[in-house]
């Protein structure tokens, strides 16, 4: 109860102070956040755009490992651990891409222009589209668990190419790309000392938001398969409406 | 050699009923003129047909790769090879098959587009032939083990292109790249990165293809 009642005061800190706070020339009080030229006020994003975008690999790289330890141990809640890791990633998918053609908008002028960047997050939406379309091609359980397992096994593979490679080698406009010369790869932090702060606390605090909702995911999902298997459908007709 | 002989018996069921090669070629002329009716009389950019031409190639693949497994499944013949051979010889055997495929569907693409598009014009073959034939290796492993899974699952028509468009981006996205720089007379030198990433791109989806079939055959 403890960490939930932390989580909230945290996350509420982190979108109030990621808002409010303002971005001035030379940062002299602790709430004032540097200038960092090409981002300029647009940096505030940072808060919210990469957690969720961290969030969907974390998501991503959760299916593939609890695809493999079903293909171990052929363990149906292992099924649903990775299940509930993708629901949760195409949502954060969605929310990073969204949030990301908004900031573009401001940033670069137009919502989309196949940056590397918006390449690899457009690519990742793809791959759980077509893992959900998979998905629900199959009928039996065992078999939608094992093929599923798969496709997620072999498409994690090919991610490392979007996510690491493509950005690096092909021309971007993302901050972090290998030809940016202004802002300099955000991850070399041109930020301050407090804007890390509060980058790195909305990373830890959206992870546990994360952790949590996966966990009451996969549980619910095990709960209904118990009570389907126990009431083995006498409702059929019930449900056709 | 049992999967020599697996893919001398897949040959000879397509050389009887010719489903895939019919339904390739066909596919390949559809692509091609519809590419040409929609471009008219434009003057196309140098740039635009080399990325055009793995459009052509990625939906023909998408067309008559699945076959292998597919056929399989609905001969009602998967069980029975399930009992003569084991899983990696069965891969291999249908892989062999996907591969000649491939080839051949791709030189046919490569000639006929080359005559039919004055912009296509390759100043560096070499490179060209090279990452030309990597791309092949690489996008029959990919679609051979996506047709594994097709096979299996339900829907088999639609789903297979939007299941192998994913896995095979990234080596259509460098292969498109290549193809450019084929055309733009570039150096090897300058083109190794690009080729790298082909190299292991296909060595990780073979690899990966190998662990996996296992799961997908016996399921």
């Amino acid at each position: 109860m403890i960490w939930k009642i932390f989580l909230f005061l945290l996350l509420c800190f982190v979108s109030i102070a990621g808002i409010s706070f303002p971005i001035v020339e030379n940062p002299q009080a602790w709430y004032e956040f540097p200038f960092i030229k090409g981002l300029e006020e647009n940096a505030k994003i940072i808060f919210f755009h990469v957690p969720t975008a961290w969030l969907t690999v974390i998501a991503f790289l959760m299916t593939a490992v609890y695809s493999v330890q079903y293909l171990r141990k052929k363990n149906l809640d292992d099924d649903a651990k990775s299940y509930a890791a993708a629901q949760l990633g195409i949502i954060f998918c969605i929310l990073a891409t969204v949030t990301g053609a908004v900031w573009a908008k401001f940033a670069w002028g137009s919502f989309w222009s196949w940056d590397p960047r918006q390449t690899s997050i457009f690519v990742l939406l793809l791959i759980y589209g077509a893992w959900f379309a998979l998905r629900s091609s199959i009928e039996s359980e065992e078999k939608r668990a094992t093929l599923s397992s798969v496709y997620a096994i072999i498409a994690f593979v090919t991610v490392p190419f979007f996510i690491f490679i493509m950005p690096r080698i092909m021309t971007g406009l993302h901050p972090g790309s290998a030809d940016d010369t202004n802002a300099g790869p955000v991850i070399n932090f041109k930020m301050n000392g407090n804007m890390q702060l509060i980058f790195f606390l909305s990373l830890i605090g959206f992870t546990i938001l994360y952790f949590w909702m996966w966990r009451l995911g996969y549980k619910s999902i095990i709960y209904r398969d118990k009570l389907n298997r126990q009431l083995i459908i006498p409702t059929r007709s019930g449900q056709g409406g | 050699m049992k999967s020599l002989a697996l893919f001398k018996k897949d040959l000879n069921s397509e050389l009887r009923t010719r489903y895939a090669i019919n339904a390739l070629a066909m596919f390949i002329i559809v692509t091609l003129s519809i590419i040409l009716f929609s471009i008219g009389n434009e003057r196309i950019s140098q740039s635009l047909t080399g990325g055009l031409f793995w459009v052509v190639i990625f939906f023909t693949s998408m067309s008559g790769l699945s076959r292998v497994f597919v056929s399989e499944e609905e001969r009602g013949t998967s069980l029975t090879l399930q009992l003569i051979a084991a899983p990696s010889t069965v891969f291999s055997g249908k892989l062999l098959f996907n591969l000649i495929l491939v080839f051949a569907m791709n030189t046919i693409i490569a000639i006929l587009y080359s005559a039919l598009f004055e912009a296509f014009v390759l100043r560096n073959f070499a490179l060209f032939l090279v990452s030309f034939i990597l791309g092949n290796i690489g996008l029959a492993f990919a679609s051979t083990i996506i047709a594994a899974i097709i096979s299996k699952a339900g829907a088999k028509g639609t789903l297979y292109p939007v299941l192998s468009f994913p896995i095979l981006l990234p080596l259509i996205l460098t292969s498109v790249q290549l193809t450019l720089f084929a055309m733009n007379g570039t150096s090897f030198e300058t083109a190794k990165f690009e080729l790298a990433i082909v190299v292991c791109y296909d060595v990780i989806i073979l690899t990966v293809s190998y662990m996996l079939f296992d799961f997908i055959w016996k399921e």
